[in-house]
């Protein structure tokens, strides 16, 4: 996919050793129609793989996802390591399921926010949400 | 038509005669490389030996291919390791270029100077898919102007930094050529249009500079460099032409005194299932020239790879003789091991060595993972355990008494089970070593060329 002048970039893809495909794949599609140049890593990406391809594609945000419960491991440094391959402040919005159990939203977003995420997301945030979202942190 | 192949290697000159309407190979011969001198020197000697075989050889078309004075020297430059900077090296390998070093991200003040003594012919510069970062390459490109040496730099990264790119070469005086990045998209690999343009730089700057100009007056091809030639063989004997078939899948390994190249003609699939495919997309024909391993030139790099003391009571080497011969080969490259000497046990198992650090560097690795469905398998590169066949092509190989010890070195280990090497391979040897002659006939007589290949295969 050739990147248009005026379209912004954003990187997604299932974190850690998760392989939930589906969702990944609906996510990227609506992306892609608001609009976005959608590089889509698929299931099983590691937090450097995503920093690796932001760097290179000079992405202006990036999606995570993570439906199997391990999400906060997973995401956990994600932040420190952008800050070190010089993606200063960029967006980093996550969701899914991110953590087990029945918890309070409110304290998982807290959680995440602490961990340097710019938005995270509870299960069954519609599409529309993330991309108003999105359209304010990017445009 | 009679057809003259001549192979201007670093140390030989190789010269094979074909007689197209006997369909055979009429003789070879070879003498030293004279490089420093005047190249013809060393070429009519092999002619005359050529001539002592089989009489006056009037041949009609003179093809050559040269890997003379260091071979096409390259240095590759991208931005992430294994994106970016991983597609130009695969691009520089692809076109028969000796990538000395690959680089990523912005060149530090001691890299710049590491590629002043480099002194590459080439540069290729990479970095950013289209669209993408474009802050890096353009820094690169003006720290690779600042380098007082007179390579030209081929620029194929992402193109909304070439026109600046091209500004910034321009004025210092190099000289640079621009084509299409060889990501253009994230893990697309498109490295053809790079691979076109090496070649035609070599052939338009660097013959000359290699002394080669005087060959090329009287060549009818324009000469290549010999691993291209090679390459384009082993894609020829892989997937044939119109009119006969090819061979398939392999692997072949070229183990030379400077460097071991690897091709692998395969898509490289996974062969179990329930994988996830990692990683850059490798192209079907894959080259990799490792220019630390070699049996002279490169020794020290090579034993600089190994644990001297494991390696030599696994092949039940003395310590001493093995440093020995080390040091002698190092202080004369010409030396020759003695048949069935304890010298010859030495060559023949660094030479396994050589190829089977060669083979890990070149294949796939597959990694497990626990996930809470159960154990998860990722592959990044080519799996190549289901390779049918296993090509030994290059002097140290075809002269050697033991070749398929040599090239079992290149097999699956279970001790070392993350990388995909082949497990079960009929071995092959190119016994008259002719793969980089079939390449420069291949453009002329395609047919001839496999049928020469084919039957010139022996199966150990």
């Amino acid at each position: 996919m050739e990147k248009g002048n005026n379209s912004k970039t954003v990187v997604t893809g299932v974190i850690g050793a998760d392989v939930h495909a589906v969702g990944n794949k609906i996510l990227a599609y609506a992306l892609e129609g608001a609009g976005y140049n959608v590089v889509n890593l698929g299931v099983m990406v590691s937090q450097e793989e995503f920093i690796e391809v932001a760097v290179e594609t000079n992405a202006d945000a990036i999606l995570v996802s993570s439906l199997y419960g391990h999400g906060e491991i997973d995401c956990l440094g994600l932040r420190e390591k952008c800050e070190e391959a010089g993606l200063k402040d960029i967006p980093l919005l996550v969701g899914g399921n991110l953590v087990v159990g029945k918890q309070n939203f409110s304290e998982v977003e807290k959680r995440f926010s602490a961990m340097g995420f710019t938005k995270s997301y509870p299960p069954g945030t519609s599409l529309e949400t993330t991309i108003k979202d999105l359209k304010e942190l990017v445009g | 038509m009679n057809y003259l192949t001549v192979d201007f290697g670093s140390t030989f000159t190789k010269l094979t005669a074909v007689d197209s309407v006997q369909q055979r190979i009429l003789a070879t011969a070879n003498a030293f490389t004279t490089v420093e001198s005047d190249v013809m020197d060393g070429f009519n000697v092999a002619l005359e030996q050529l001539e002592h075989k089989i009489g006056k050889f009037n041949y009609e078309k003179l093809l050559c291919c040269s890997s003379a004075a260091g071979g096409l020297k390259m240095v590759a430059v991208g931005l992430v390791p294994e994106l970016t900077a991983k597609a130009a090296k695969m691009a520089a390998s692809s076109a028969g270029a000796k990538v000395i070093k690959t680089y990523s991200f912005e060149l530090s003040k001691k890299e710049q100077d590491e590629i002043y003594d480099i002194n590459p012919d080439l540069v290729l510069l990479c970095g950013g898919t289209d669209g993408g970062n474009k802050e890096v390459i353009i820094q690169n490109a003006k720290s690779l102007c600042s380098i007082e040496r007179k390579f030209s730099i081929i620029v194929a990264g992402n193109k909304t930094a070439a026109y600046p790119i091209e500004q910034i070469i321009g004025i210092s005086g190099k000289h640079c050529v621009v084509t299409e990045n060889v990501m253009p998209a994230f893990n697309k690999l498109n490295i053809i249009p790079a691979k076109n343009t090496i070649r035609d730089m070599y052939i338009k700057e660097i013959i000359n500079a290699k002394g080669l100009s005087g060959i090329q007056n009287i060549t009818h091809n324009q000469i290549i460099p010999t691993p291209l030639a090679v390459m384009t063989a082993c894609e020829l004997l892989s997937q044939g032409t119109k009119k006969l078939a090819g061979i398939g899948e392999f692997v072949a390994v070229d183990l030379g005194g400077a460097t071991t190249d690897v091709y692998s003609m395969s898509n490289g699939k996974p062969s179990i299932d329930n994988v996830v495919v990692k990683g850059l997309p490798e192209p079907f024909s894959k080259r990799t020239v490792e220019g630390d391993l070699g049996m002279r030139y490169s020794l020290k790099s090579l034993i600089g790879e190994i644990d001297t003391e494991e390696f030599c009571d696994k092949n039940a080497i003395e310590l001493q003789d093995f440093e020995r011969w080390i040091e002698l080969c190092i202080a004369n490259p010409e030396s020759v091991a003695q048949q069935s000497s304890s010298n010859q046990i030495i060559e023949d198992s660094l030479a396994a060595k050589a190829i089977d650090i060669a083979m890990e560097r070149h294949c796939g690795e597959i990694e497990s993972t626990y996930t809470p469905m159960g154990e998860i398998f990722s592959i990044t590169g080519k799996d190549l355990t289901r390779i049918p066949c296993f090509i030994g092509i290059g002097g140290a190989l075809t002269n050697s008494n033991s070749p398929k010890k040599i090239l079992s070195g290149g097999l699956y280990s279970k001790g070392k089970y993350k990388f995909l090497k082949p497990q079960n391979p009929k071995f092959m040897l190119d016994k008259k070593y002719i793969f980089a002659s079939m390449g420069l006939l291949s453009k002329e007589e395609p047919n001839l060329a496999l049928t020469l290949l084919k039957d010139s295969l022996l199966e150990l």
